[in-house]
């Protein structure tokens, strides 16, 4: 997911020169063919988060377009206010970059654990909030932030081994994409752990359930419909996210569901609301917290049996 | 260039002394009205921003966003009401409005914000904010081979913010010459003094050793305030910072060297002495 990131983001770049690329001196090795290619476009501006975002906007305010990188919670938290006062505030488009999604460098402690990131960037005002499921779609994903007016923020993790790539439909920011059919129950991810969602479809499909499962790769501006056609069609939801559980995907999807006034068998899955000292990969963290296939395909089932028609 | 609907100002001022003294009253006038805080820090740097929009910035009021001008970002936000007040004297947006400050409703928030307010560069108020920003405008400026200067004034207290140091590294490595930054030093913070806050000195050497070209003035110093941020003070190849050396609270003996008038607010007789030793100090 990251090199295709990469890979996107150099192919812009070579096509506008307007674009740069900043980073908070993360990034070792990955950006050296970009380097190569546009050097007079990247920008390590050294360990200062700060400064960084409040580089990448007055950069955005003359005309840039910015992208600005570092891994985990250091892009994001560690100069929230300066993407809040700075780029929002001010319509800058600064696109924000943040490797290393939820578990992602799980076995480097709770400093490294991204997972408030996705609740905490939807509260902001004007900022749109992308998390691609697989490196299919966050290479679509690059040119389409450059365009998006205002600030971007862009979760990538490491590596996935789904790939969505075989979709016909273009993809587009705020439009969900339905990557499995299904009529029993809809399971809607966010994230590389739509890779864990499509697993579980398969396990449900041996059990006789129809899973259909919708990569809501835009967590705001929100795809209402999608869900709505979701409460609609298979009248059992699940939401799916490597983020706490508050405020993230699952409350988005329930505040819609709410009130839209259905009465429908609903979950969230995602992290409790919790800090972790446990060490463990991605898998291991995932599997412990209820948030792997297994587990997904426990709860759908769960959710199915009390379907009431 | 000229737009019949949009008149030249006639500006109510012919020197930059003037010019600083209709800050000041305008400022008493607009903290008394709104009931608000900060009137020390506006008074303090109300001779710097007279000095830099009325004989050092490249502006221009009937076009406020034109691409060669002069970017300002005032860092200390609080201090905004001499912002507001300096755009209205120099023609930006009706001195009327000014009245507007801090009341219901209105768009001039008592920290410095930019929405519909022409010749706002940015919105400020948490400190620490502004020297980054401009280090990403000086460098697109540098890379875009422009000539306008960025222009960023701090507050003593505000070097406490460690964004600022970072950007403080940044600016000299990138050899940001185009940048400008002003250090309203008037020795106090909001509660106490700087050196018995956080001490800052030497600050002119600890921004020399970060490779900074370092001009100390009186920052009420018309003539000296004008020489320090000409052109032809700028060192090739390093941003100039002017440790200005203020008041807080110039211009109004009551309130001068006081923190309490980093949050009180003139009214009744208080009011009435600071409008009353303005017109003393009126210049003729």
């Amino acid at each position: 997911m990251r090199d295709s990131f990469v890979a996107a983001l150099t192919e812009l770049a070579q096509q506008n020169e307007r674009v740069i690329l900043l980073t908070a001196d993360l990034g070792f090795g990955i950006f050296d063919d970009y380097v190569k290619k546009v050097p007079d476009q990247f920008l390590n501006v050294g360990v200062a988060e700060q400064n960084m975002m409040g580089v990448a906007t007055g950069l955005s305010l003359e005309g840039r377009v910015v992208f600005a990188y570092s891994i985990g919670n250091f892009a994001t938290l560690r100069c929230l206010e300066q993407i809040r006062n700075d780029a929002a505030y001010h319509k800058a488009n600064v696109n924000v970059v943040a490797s290393g999604g939820g578990f992602t460098y799980g076995q480097l402690g709770m400093s490294h654990h991204a997972t408030e990131d996705l609740s905490i960037l939807r509260a902001l005002p004007g900022v749109t909030v992308v998390a691609p499921c697989d490196a299919w779609e966050a290479g679509q994903a690059l040119p389409a932030l450059a365009k998006n007016p205002g600030v971007s923020y862009l979760r990538i993790e490491k590596q996935t081994p789904l790939d969505t790539s075989q979709d016909t439909k273009p993809f587009m920011l705020s439009k969900a994409r339905r990557i499995r059919e299904g009529q029993d129950i809809c399971l809607i991810s966010i994230g590389g752990i739509t890779l864990q969602a499509m697993r579980a479809a398969e396990q449900l499909a041996e059990k006789g359930i129809a899973a259909r499962v919708v990569s809501m790769h835009t967590l705001k501006p929100l795809d209402t419909d999608e869900i709505k056609h979701a409460i609609r069609d298979t009248g059992a939801i699940l939401s799916i996210e490597e983020n706490t559980i508050l405020g993230g995907l699952g409350s988005a999807v329930s505040e819609v569901i709410a009130e839209t006034g259905a009465s429908i068998p609903f979950k969230r899955m995602g992290i409790p609301d919790t800090y972790f000292s446990m060490v463990g990969s991605q898998e291991y963290l995932l599997e412990h917290n209820g948030l792997d296939a297994k587990a997904i395909c426990e709860a759908a089932s769960n959710l199915v049996s009390k379907k009431t028609t | 260039m000229t737009d019949p609907s949009h008149p030249a100002p006639i500006n109510r001022w012919k020197t930059t002394e003037e010019l600083a003294w209709r800050v000041r009253r305008h400022a008493i006038r607009m903290v008394h009205l709104g009931k608000s805080s900060h009137i020390g820090s506006v008074l303090s740097i109300a001779d710097i921003l007279a000095v830099l929009y009325g004989a050092v910035l490249r502006i221009d009021p009937l076009h406020p966003d034109m691409p060669d001008r002069d970017r300002f970002i005032l860092s200390k936000g609080h201090a905004g009401a001499g912002v507001y007040a300096t755009l209205a004297e120099c023609g930006f947006f009706s001195v009327e409005i000014l009245k507007n400050h801090y009341q219901n409703g209105s768009k001039l928030s008592g920290h410095v914000s930019h929405i519909n307010m022409p010749g706002v560069e940015f919105s400020t108020g948490s400190l620490g904010h502004g020297l980054p920003v401009n280090c990403g405008r000086a460098y697109a400026a540098k890379k875009a081979g422009a000539d306008h200067r960025i222009v960023t004034l701090l507050s003593d207290g505000e070097c406490d913010e460690g964004s600022n140091w970072e950007a403080f590294l940044f600016a000299p490595h990138h050899k940001l010459d185009n940048l400008l930054v002003i250090i309203d030093y008037n020795k106090l913070q909001s509660i106490k003094s700087i050196a018995d806050t956080l001490g800052l000195d030497p600050l002119d050497e600890k921004l020399k050793a970060f490779g900074w070209n370092v001009i100390e003035v009186d920052g009420h110093g018309h003539e000296q305030l004008k020489a320090a941020m000409a052109r032809s003070s700028i060192k090739k190849g390093q941003p100039t910072c002017i440790i200005a050396n203020t008041t807080k609270g110039k211009g109004i003996p009551f309130m001068e060297n006081s923190v309490l008038w980093h949050y009180r607010s003139p009214q009744g007789e208080e009011y009435a002495a600071a409008m009353a030793a303005l017109e003393e100090s009126r210049p003729q």
